[in-house]
């Protein structure tokens, strides 16, 4: 009984063994999240005019868009590319490490204020059951809108209403309902009023 | 029986006593007090490695030495050069690493002493290390090309470190009559920035096109093909009329003669493999090997670069040595500013651990690169590294170019991000 136990912590080990010398190690999050800020700034806040802030966001929303652009289900100019570089476990501990990090408004955007009223408006009626806090909360897992850099916004939102990337069921709704009550115009009223939060 | 346990004894406690002697040397050789690093260039790599390496452990000293007060970034100078773009958006200073504890110093490195293990300037000052990083991006074979040497390269520039020399070339481009030729020579492999030569001619193109349509660019190339052939070739076609009979560029590969030769400053003549080629402005890039500093100091192997262990970094001549950017064999890494800052991450990284008596870690690489044809025209490579069984890899299945069936739209993002990532890398390295 004994030396079975025993065979059969050999065997572990050296399955252990073996697999450590043909998988490399997950590096940490830091060294991880350090390759991402060249493009996306310090702690994933970044200076634009169009790359995403990543500080702030809940590690689950980073997590699934990940995962849409490493699919193709959202489509990119390069973050697909990237994306398919990374494993469940490296995309989780960078997801960890942005989620920690303080969100920062995106600095010097322009916005027009009657705009901004009115895409405040907007928000308020088709997109702020999932996008609380007026954008700004990251805990409802769908992003940070509000201070994201709006060329960024403008790009996903095209995209989606283009059905070249997911959108959710429920947003598809919504953003039907928005855009048959104010159309194209309502749409950039909305980024103005998520370029106008600081 | 007894006497083999008393060599045994004695085998022990010998090893022990030799461990914690060295121990205590190595405590007493750095003062026993603070661990410290040099860097030497503060270019891409040597200053996100000063930067990090003191975010990551603030106990660390930190010296970087440089020569030059201003940085001035090689990656978006093509902008300048075609006008888009001012001198000073590329200029970077080093109040930013002062910020974070770096100690800058102002001075040219002369040698470096591997066993001794301290760095000496031309300004007479001696700086030790627990550890040293070398970064000192590329130096030209200035015997490759006959006639082109350090001084004809002041009337005939390179541009290949950005600052003076861009501005002599965008001014060049200024003087020239509508009508003339302006010829752009590449280096061969390996160099600096491989996609570079071609947004180079990309941007001139841009700027005759719009401010002297009668002149042309004839680009003299020793290689049959170079990186993101396809894209440039197509972003010619789409802006540049690339092969009509009205093109504005002419590109000879290495197969049809474009090979340079010899350089003419007084004629303003070029001596390729089968022709000769007047021109009224010239840049002539030369070929390239590891930075000064590199070959003083030893680290370099018989082709002109720096070997080093893709770990850590460290030189595998010399130890306590690490080379980072240009001047490392960090292949697959290609000679770019995002993979010397990837780098220097990685090297800072490992310094810390090693000085802290860890193991370095596991290191993650990513190198991304934009060129821009034309405004509003961009295209881009990247690619996700890893470190496995001894080696930087490609990560499978990341990465690539742009893809060539991308429209005016997604390829006019590419320019706002690659605008977005001048703005970002800028800032980590010097902010």
């Amino acid at each position: 009984m004994k030396r079975k136990l025993a065979l059969s912590a050999v065997l572990i080990a050296s399955g252990f063994t073996f697999s450590t010398s043909t998988m490399a190690e997950t590096p940490s999050a830091t060294m991880l999240a350090y390759t991402c800020v060249g493009c996306h700034g310090m702690n994933g806040n970044s200076h634009g005019p169009a790359t995403p802030s990543l500080a702030g966001a809940s590690k689950d929303y980073i997590i699934e868009i990940m995962d849409y652009y490493a699919s193709g289900e959202r489509v990119s100019t390069i973050m697909g590319r990237i994306a398919k570089g990374y494993t469940k476990e490296e995309i989780e501990a960078m997801a960890e490490f942005f989620s920690k990090q303080e969100f920062v408004p995106a600095k010097g955007q322009k916005f027009d204020a009657k705009l901004a009223k009115k895409g405040a408006k907007l928000h308020k009626k088709y997109c702020e059951k999932c996008h609380e806090d007026g954008g700004a909360s990251s805990e409802d897992d769908a992003g940070i809108l509000a201070g994201q850099w709006t060329p960024y916004l403008k790009y996903t939102l095209a995209d989606m209403m283009a059905g070249k990337s997911h959108m959710s069921k429920k947003m598809k709704k919504k953003m039907k309902k928005l855009h048959k009550k104010a159309g194209d115009a309502g749409i950039e009223q909305l980024l103005h009023y998520y370029a106008s939060k600081k | 029986m007894s006497n083999f346990t008393r060599r045994k004894f004695l085998k022990v406690t010998g090893v022990a006593a030799a461990a914690s002697s060295a121990l205590a040397f190595s405590s007493f050789a750095i003062g026993g007090a603070k661990k410290k690093v040099v860097i030497v260039g503060g270019g891409i790599g040597g200053a996100t490695a000063a930067k990090y390496l003191r975010m990551m452990d603030s106990s660390i000293e930190v010296t970087l030495i440089e020569a030059n007060k201003d940085y001035y970034t090689c990656f978006m100078s093509n902008e300048v050069l075609g006008g888009d773009r001012s001198i000073d958006s590329i200029r970077f200073g080093y109040t930013g690493l002062a910020g974070h504890g770096v100690t800058v110093v102002h001075d040219w490195v002369s040698g470096i002493d591997a066993d001794k293990r301290v760095v000496t300037t031309k300004g007479g000052k001696n700086f030790p290390y627990d550890r040293c990083i070398v970064s000192p991006g590329v130096d030209f074979k200035w015997d490759a090309i006959e006639g082109y040497d350090e001084k004809v390269a002041e009337k005939i520039p390179h541009a290949w470190k950005a600052g003076s020399q861009t501005i002599t070339l965008r001014k060049q481009l200024e003087a020239m009559r509508d009508g003339g030729t302006v010829l752009i020579a590449p280096p061969p492999n390996p160099f600096r920035c491989p996609p570079g030569p071609y947004e180079r001619a990309s941007q001139i193109a841009h700027y005759l096109k719009n401010n002297k349509p009668k002149s042309k660019i004839i680009i003299l190339d020793p290689k049959d093909k170079f990186s993101k052939f396809g894209l440039f070739m197509d972003g010619w076609k789409r802006h540049y009329g690339y092969g009509t009979d009205n093109s504005l560029i002419t590109w000879v590969s290495g197969a049809d003669g474009g090979a340079v030769e010899a350089v003419d400053a007084k004629t303003m003549t070029v001596q390729a493999a089968v022709e000769e080629f007047k021109a009224d402005v010239m840049n002539i890039i030369p070929a390239q090997k590891a930075g000064k500093i590199a070959f003083a100091a030893g680290l370099t192997n018989d082709k002109g670069w720096c070997p080093i262990n893709g770990m850590t970094f460290e030189s595998t001549v010399h130890k306590n040595i690490h080379v980072i950017g240009d001047s490392a064999i960090a292949s697959p890494l290609p000679k770019s500013g995002y993979a010397a800052n990837s780098e220097a991450k990685v090297c800072a990284a490992a310094i810390v651990a090693l000085l802290n008596g860890g193991k370095a870690p596991q290191p993650s690489y990513v190198n991304t690169c934009y060129s821009i044809i034309a405004p509003g025209d961009g295209i881009s490579v990247a690619m996700v590294y890893a470190y496995k069984d001894g080696k930087i890899i490609k990560v499978k299945g990341s990465g690539g170019l742009t893809p060539s069936e991308f429209d005016s739209d997604m390829r006019a993002r590419e320019v706002l991000y690659a605008h977005s990532w001048f703005n970002n890398i800028t800032a980590d390295v010097f902010g």
